[in-house]
């Protein structure tokens, strides 16, 4: 026996370091995120959805979507947020966004003009939650000017106020930001890019009518 | 059995005026997953594994958001996993393991690699908890003797104890 002779203990430590390790570290970690959401332990669920824009990120809370993040949005930016402003309980699961995947995959294709998904508002400072709801009224096919945004908000004078307010819409898309124009018509701004803004607009058949030519 | 205690495992000084909380749960189960699941296979197997890691990932998600930011979350996390491992062995009871029968069938023969590492991973399981939660803390999932010595609940010397008298078993199980 040469049990003493530190050959072999370099052999044991050296396959004790290898570890006993199937490789299956990634399924088990997906099926505790799965099991985390489905019980209701987490406070976040977030996961990708796909959009004619991109991949988009999606994220609920018990109250409802939380947040939508367009593709150049930086994930671990968009989590960190998340885990400072609500909290880090935070996991990926495709099932409780599964509804809100539905939704927008029929209003991207037009057979959707209303969303029914329920909404969490909490990102939304008080201010802007006037703004967004006044937002949240116009209906598919229609626009509004920010100055009548800001007026029916209460601030008349605010359309710089408003315009900032919609911009840090945390929801974008279903709650239709993209409604809100410039008086006379031009495009202003837009978080997701005018370019979007321009594509939403013409899918909902709103630009023909503000925007001739 | 409260997984609180732990949560004074520190990573170093606070760090001053550092507006980082903690990550969000997803980033720190990506980050620690195959430390843990090394851990857990190696110290109750593939098959009790599974529900060792996720009872090890739950019981952190409710623990974490009390958690302070310069916790050091990997030490954190494979002192749940250890005490998990422990239940898993407890609740199946000690299993008799013949640890030179074993030895003798495999490696007599100029066993293959593998043949060699089903020996030691046998051996391993009939360790007694605290040396094989050392050895597997130390070797598997590399902490520190100080991580070590608070996973387990003993003085950093007594952790270097087990560590070596588990080392000593393995050493003669894999060479019988």
């Amino acid at each position: 026996m040469s049990a003493n002779s530190s050959g072999d203990l370099s052999v044991v430590e050296e396959a004790l370091r290898r570890g006993a390790d199937d490789g299956n570290a990634a399924a088990a970690a997906a099926r505790v995120s799965a099991r985390i959401s489905a019980e209701g332990l987490a406070d976040v669920t977030y996961a990708p959805v796909d959009s004619p824009f991109g991949t988009l990120l999606a994220a609920t809370t018990s109250q409802g979507l939380v947040r939508l993040a367009f593709p150049e949005e930086d994930v671990d930016a968009v989590l960190e947020g998340l885990a400072r402003r609500i909290s880090p309980r935070i996991v990926e699961s495709a099932a409780p966004l599964e509804p809100m995947r539905r939704e927008l995959d029929e209003y991207f294709s037009g057979a959707r003009r209303e969303f029914e998904m329920p909404l969490d508002w909490t990102l939304i400072s008080p201010f802007g939650q006037r703004v967004l709801r006044i937002t949240w009224d116009i209906p598919y096919g229609g626009v509004l000017t920010y100055a009548e945004v800001a007026s029916d908000a209460g601030s008349p004078r605010g359309s710089r106020a408003a315009g900032n307010a919609l911009g840090s819409n945390p929801i974008p898309i279903v709650i239709p930001c993209h409604r809100v124009l410039r008086t006379g018509g031009a495009l202003g701004g837009y978080g997701g890019g005018l370019e979007r803004k321009r594509w939403l607009l013409e899918l909902e058949g709103a630009l023909s009518k503000r925007l001739p030519g | 059995m409260s997984d609180t205690v732990t949560t004074n495992i520190r990573s170093g000084p606070r760090a001053k005026g550092a507006a980082c909380g903690l990550p969000p749960f997803q980033r720190f189960l990506d980050a620690h997953r195959d430390v843990v699941w090394r851990f857990l296979v190696s110290s109750v197997g593939p098959v009790e594994a599974e529900d060792c890691f996720q009872e090890t990932f739950i019981a952190a998600l409710r623990a974490y958001p009390r958690l302070r930011t310069d916790s050091n979350l990997r030490a954190w996390v494979l002192t749940i996993a250890h005490r998990k491992s422990l239940d898993a062995h407890r609740a199946r009871g000690r299993r008799a393991l013949p640890v030179e029968d074993v030895a003798a069938v495999d490696s007599r023969e100029a066993a293959s690699p593998q043949a060699r590492d089903e020996t030691l991973w046998s051996a391993v399981d009939g360790l007694p908890d605290r040396q094989r939660s050392a050895v597997v803390l130390r070797y598997v999932a590399d902490l520190p003797h100080r991580d070590i010595a608070a996973a387990i609940g003993c003085s950093e010397e007594a952790a270097r104890r087990s560590l070596h008298e588990g080392l000593t078993k393995l050493r003669e199980a894999v060479s019988a």
